[in-house]
């Protein structure tokens, strides 16, 4: 295709050939450069499925499936992971839009504030939850009149899941509609679209890659959040432990094989998250590319 | 569907874009929005189609005020500057789009999507993507997909602007003899001023959101309002001189121009096309400049002499016919005589004296 063509990858062979430093430099840098990720990432990482599995695979088997609190964490994050990307989804798609859309008063702010939940502490995060929520917090109290339990229960680790992956989503889907432009929403209106119709037959479809995108990332972070949920959850076995509380409190109890094997399944989960990525990774640059490969072959 | 565009004005931030705007634009026309970039043609053509709301004024569709219904509303097709094609979607669905969110059956969709890339002469390409067509393809695909639901108003903006040459001039053409055949009233944009003149049937110049003069292209052509005029619609030599007692003076030439009898004696600028002047080797009485041969452009069928005047050194350009050009056997560095034919003279506050 013509974007393909137009995106040729710089010539190695000619920048290899003005990088051809002495063999020892090259070779040093090499090595370091391995030994660091070896022992920083690899290690560590195999470590973890073998420390799960050294006890033998029906050892293995029994601490994840037969533990009820480990099954009721599996569970709980399963459960809390989709509903807080999905709220993220939405939320996401309507700040982008927004942002990538529209020029006015606070719009800096707003794409400010969409990046606080990476720069401030999870654990502060979590407090401000419980400050909210607790006992001596005004809604708190409300909530707690009117029958509802959100602190130490799971409404309190969706919201703290949500806080913190809130900037993956709307992040992502900046710099895609920004690149996109507002040209082919502007010719749906024109050809007598509602706004619905726009942005299920034109918008939505332009930037669902980006959308997959950050959907991922968003339930990556949100598996494995454990600050924010730390804060909240109370830690009550059975009922608010996600998987790496789980992990966690499996630790503390020197119970290090059942700690391992969940570690095994995040990391699993990771894993596969991982490659999930890649794939999408190549489908969203491809559609950026053939993007700015027609706008370049029209200008 | 006739248009009426009445004291319309746009502002972005302090930046004026359209300054009082009236237009009208009969039923069944072509009209081209001509002027320089940034003069408030393209927010004009927006601002009609709905897509862009004026701060003041009111447009006219037909005899119903529109001004501040949205661009869906309107049934205006509109053609992009890019395009804007849908790139997740074939040809076919391109052009079906404004069919399908006004719920047409299958059927008939397909029929009328046929029907249309047969006018665009694209048959059989209803499955390709956008990014697989040339650049003329694209277009004509923006076409069809704007005409599809039968709006009553067609809007092009710049429509041959990313185009090559030879595509555009196929393209004008081809445009000139749809619209002859359709029948909508359209509206296009362009800065280029052999564009307007060749497919328009009225042309609007417009300069700094305001405009400048409206007519036919021989109208425009042969009575710029104005020096802006004027000079945008091309190579035009200007001269700093004065009128007179009916005639005008550029330096030691006086040429007669009796529009000027009745009107005091003033300093003018004197415009004259190149294929309004001529060479001679000897002096015309009193109506000639002298000047040396800079330059000579042989361009096939005309020839382009650049001159510089013996007066001032102000640079001349004069186009004669190769067969005048044989004629005089005229060589660079030679000093001829310079006689204007025809002139425009433009008295200071900048109208014309007519």
């Amino acid at each position: 295709m013509q974007a393909e063509t137009l995106l040729e990858g710089p010539d190695y062979a000619r920048i290899r050939k003005a990088h051809a430093d002495h063999w020892l430099v090259r070779w040093t840098l090499t090595f370091l450069a391995l030994a660091t990720l070896s022992l920083l990432v690899i290690v560590p990482v195999v470590n973890v499925f073998y420390q799960a599995l050294a006890p033998g695979v029906a050892t293995y088997l029994r601490n994840l499936v037969l533990d009820p609190d480990t099954r009721h964490a599996i569970f709980l994050t399963l459960m809390v992971a989709p509903v807080a990307v999905a709220l993220n989804v939405v939320f996401g798609l309507a700040a982008a839009w927004v942002i990538a859309r529209f020029r006015f008063p606070g719009r800096l702010a707003l794409t400010t504030l969409i990046d606080l939940p990476f720069s401030v502490s999870p654990v502060v995060a979590g407090l401000v939850f419980v400050l909210l929520f607790g006992g001596q917090g005004t809604l708190g109290i409300w909530l707690r009149d009117h029958g509802y339990q959100v602190l130490f229960a799971p409404p309190a680790l969706l919201l703290a899941t949500a806080f913190v992956t809130v900037p993956f989503v709307a992040r992502e889907l900046i710099p895609v509609l920004e690149a996109i432009g507002p040209e082919e929403d502007l010719a749906a209106l024109s050809l007598g679209a509602t706004g619905w119709q726009m942005f299920w037959r034109v918008t939505l479809p332009n930037i669902q890659w980006g959308v997959i995108y950050g959907v991922i990332l968003c339930n990556a972070r949100a598996m494995g959040e454990f600050g924010a949920v730390y804060v909240v959850s109370g830690h009550i076995a059975g009922q608010t432990d996600t998987m790496p509380l789980r992990v966690e409190k499996l630790f503390q109890e020197y119970n290090t094989p059942a700690a391992f094997a969940v570690a095994s399944v995040l990391t699993l989960l990771a894993l596969v998250t991982l490659v999930l990525k890649v794939v999408v990774e190549k489908r969203t640059r491809h559609t950026v590319s053939s993007h700015s490969g027609t706008s370049r072959g029209a200008a | 569907m006739s248009i009426s565009i009445k004291n319309v004005t746009k502002r972005f931030g302090r930046f004026l874009a359209l300054d009082n705007v009236t237009l009208e634009v009969p039923e069944g026309s072509l009209i081209a929005l001509l002027g320089p970039s940034g003069c408030g043609k393209t927010t004009l053509l927006r601002i009609i189609a709905g897509l862009e709301y004026p701060d003041g004024g009111t447009v006219l569709s037909h005899a119903d005020d529109v001004t501040n219904r949205s661009a869906r509303d309107r049934n205006v097709g509109f053609v992009f500057q890019h395009y804007a094609l849908f790139r997740h979607l074939n040809v076919f669905e391109n052009v079906a789009f404004a069919l399908r969110v006004r719920g047409w059956k299958d059927d008939e969709v397909t029929k009328r999507v046929d029907e249309l890339l047969a006018l665009v002469r694209l048959d059989g390409l209803g499955e390709r993507f956008p990014a697989q067509l040339s650049g003329g393809q694209r277009q004509r695909v923006a076409l069809a997909r704007a005409l599809a639901a039968q709006p009553r108003v067609l809007l092009l903006d710049e429509p041959f602007g990313a185009l090559d040459a030879k595509v555009r001039q196929e393209l004008r053409r081809w445009l000139r003899r749809l619209h002859d055949d359709l029948h909508v009233t359209s509206i296009f944009v362009t800065h280029d001023q052999e564009e307007a003149f060749e497919v328009a049937d009225r042309v609007v110049v417009m300069n700094h959101g305001r405009v400048e003069q409206i007519g036919t292209p021989q109208e425009i052509f042969d009575h710029p309002a104005n020096p802006f005029v004027m000079d945008f619609l091309g190579n035009v030599n200007v001269f700093h001189g004065r009128i007179h007692d009916g005639k005008a003076f550029l330096g030691e030439a006086e040429v007669s121009y009796p529009e000027s009898a009745d009107l005091p004696s003033s300093p003018a600028q004197v415009y004259v096309r190149p294929h309004e002047l001529d060479i001679a080797t000897e002096a015309e009485g009193t109506a000639s400049l002298q000047a040396r041969i800079v330059h000579i452009n042989p361009l096939g069928s005309y020839v382009r002499v650049q001159l510089q005047l013996a007066s001032n050194e102000a640079e001349v350009n004069v186009d004669i016919t190769p067969h005048r050009y044989a004629e005089l056997e005229l060589k660079k560095g030679d000093l001829v005589f310079v006689a204007p034919r025809r002139i425009r003279v433009f008295v200071e506050p900048g109208t014309q004296v007519s």
